[in-house]
């Protein structure tokens, strides 16, 4: 598979229109003034089909769309985990200590193209063996369920401890109560380990919105691809990474900004945090 | 006697740890392995096995140069933002956010793609020194990459300055030390003890992101793998050896640098 278009000639000089410039310097700071002014740039950024903002945008979306499903995703293997490590028997703690290491030990790169090449594959050949069509698997799924992978080793760290954070006290009495598991979980240790365990998630996040520009790497149509399309095509590379890192950074600040309404509203009732410094 | 009693501890150590079911696990493990190993076609390493020894190089010194750059840049950032005034400290804190809220892969295509699509429009670039270094790939990923390690470990550094108790500083100006020595021999130091716990981690994940210079067409240990899988048309043997390389790398660094940290007094302020 090629890895990427390689678009390493970009940086070389144009040789054609050189030699015109090369006579007449002024004609070249004129098209720079030009390619970088703000006209240009608005008609290029511009959401109708001249320019490309409706491309990016549909890309923020894919990204937004995988990001949210990997976390949620990540959040399911990530409570399973650290119940695994917490109260599972000698044999699952150590198939998921094998789990987290391996993959907080191997770039994210390199395990997106593993498990989506591992993942189409086996579902492939499952499906040839029940005797179905193989089938395309949608690269929203194949994204999500990949990164949802790869989050799910580290929130199982993040909810293990914000777990063991819990006073211990709080699990007895609900136990003494009488609680069925079930009822321990969604009653008692969720929503006690949530102030714990949200900076850590909240940090999760932030981490998730930026890996789905890996999924540019197989393929998968989301901002990063998006940009890389529309600047190869118009030739204005600067303009559109800018515009894309622009948008990247809305949504760090952004999710910030609800991070912290979150934080706030799982903290409530406790003592807050600027007293106790 | 001492030695005796250290011996039988640690027998006692590795028989807690090598219970029956981790036996059975490792053998399982064992299994996977050399079933990998027969069954897969590994006909293609003597053949990419220089190449691969390369791109490891490649990969490890990009690791090493971006990390000490990075701590580098990450020193002013980090006391700019400790106790800058707003001129110096809003420049900072803009930077490390925006390194921070930025994917690494946006940041490496900006400056390669971006700034290396502008640079050519401007003949004094051409003709400078810097223009044969400005047409290759690698500058632009050392620096986006030193930017990146700067951006992270500047906020640890942010902290690590703040936390260093304020009694010492004031204990240092009443030896009549002047501020720069008071920096150089008090705060630096102990700003730096603070903030080595973090160092592990900061480099684990710095060389989780060096692949990403492949995409910019710089011949890592990653670019090799793909280069593999291209021509010979397998998909899983050359990643799960990359894989493999990586956790080894990881391995060694968490060792490593682990033994640095343990080395380091870490019962201060």
């Amino acid at each position: 598979m090629p890895l990427l278009p390689d678009l390493s000639q970009a940086c070389l000089p144009p040789t054609q229109p050189s030699a015109v410039r090369a006579s007449n310097p002024g004609a070249t700071l004129i098209d720079a003034l030009l390619s970088a002014s703000a006209a240009g740039i608005i008609e290029l950024l511009s959401p109708n089909p001249p320019g490309w903002g409706g491309t990016l945008m549909v890309g923020l979306l894919h990204s937004i769309e995988i990001a949210l499903g990997a976390t949620c995703l990540g959040l399911l293997i990530g409570t399973g985990g650290a119940y695994g490590k917490l109260y599972g028997g000698p044999v699952v703690r150590d198939l998921l200590a094998v789990y987290t290491t391996i993959v907080r030990a191997v770039p994210e790169l390199v395990l997106i193209l593993l498990l989506y090449y591992a993942g189409t594959d086996l579902i492939n050949q499952a499906l040839t063996a029940m005797g179905y069509q193989r089938v395309d698997i949608s690269g929203l799924a194949a994204g999500i369920a990949v990164l949802g992978f790869v989050q799910g080793a580290y929130s199982t760290e993040v909810i293990r401890g914000a777990i063991l954070a819990i006073p211990q006290g709080q699990i007895e009495a609900a136990r003494a109560y009488g609680m069925s598991p079930g009822l321990l979980l969604r009653r008692i240790t969720l929503p006690a380990m949530l102030p714990f365990a949200i900076p850590g998630l909240a940090n999760l996040w932030l981490i998730a919105t930026k890996d789905t520009a890996l999924l540019a790497v197989v393929g998968f149509y989301e901002l990063a691809l998006a940009t890389r399309q529309a600047a190869g095509v118009t030739k204005a590379y600067f303009t559109f990474f800018f515009a894309a890192g622009v948008l990247y950074l809305l949504l760090s600040l952004f999710s910030n900004l609800i991070i912290g309404r979150v934080e706030a509203w799982s903290r409530r009732g406790m003592p807050s945090l600027k007293d106790a410094r | 006697m001492a030695n005796e009693a250290a011996i039988i501890n640690a027998v006692a150590r590795t028989s807690l740890w090598l219970q029956p079911h981790r036996i059975v696990l490792i053998l399982i493990a064992l299994g996977l392995v050399l079933s990998a190993a027969f069954f897969m076609r590994w006909d293609w390493l003597p053949q990419y096995y220089e190449m691969g020894l390369i791109g490891i190089w490649r990969s490890l010194w990009i690791l090493a140069v971006t990390c000490v750059l990075g701590f580098l840049l990450a020193v002013p950032l980090g006391l700019a933002q400790a106790t800058g005034s707003f001129w110096f400290a809003a420049p900072a804190k803009v930077f490390c956010t925006v390194i921070r809220g930025t994917p690494l892969l946006i940041q490496l295509w900006l400056l390669y793609y971006g700034l290396g699509s502008l640079f050519p429009q401007y003949p004094w670039i051409r003709e400078s020194w810097m223009w044969p270094y400005l047409r290759q790939a690698w500058p632009y990923g050392v620096l986006a990459l030193t930017l990146s390690f700067a951006g992270y470990e500047g906020e640890v550094m942010r902290g690590a300055f703040a936390g260093v108790p304020k009694g010492q500083l004031e204990a240092a100006r009443a030896f009549g030390m002047s501020r720069w020595k008071t920096f150089r021999r008090i705060w630096l130091p102990q700003a730096i003890y603070r903030a080595l716990p973090t160092l592990t981690g900061e480099t684990v994940l710095q060389l989780k992101s060096t692949p990403l210079v492949a995409t910019i067409s710089v011949i890592d240990i990653f670019a090799v793998s793909s280069k593999v899988r291209q021509d010979t048309y397998l998909t899983y043997e050359p990643l799960l050896l990359l894989a493999l390389i990586y956790m080894t790398i990881t391995g060694i660094l968490v060792l490593a640098l682990g033994r640095i940290e343990a080395r380091i007094p870490n019962k201060i302020g």
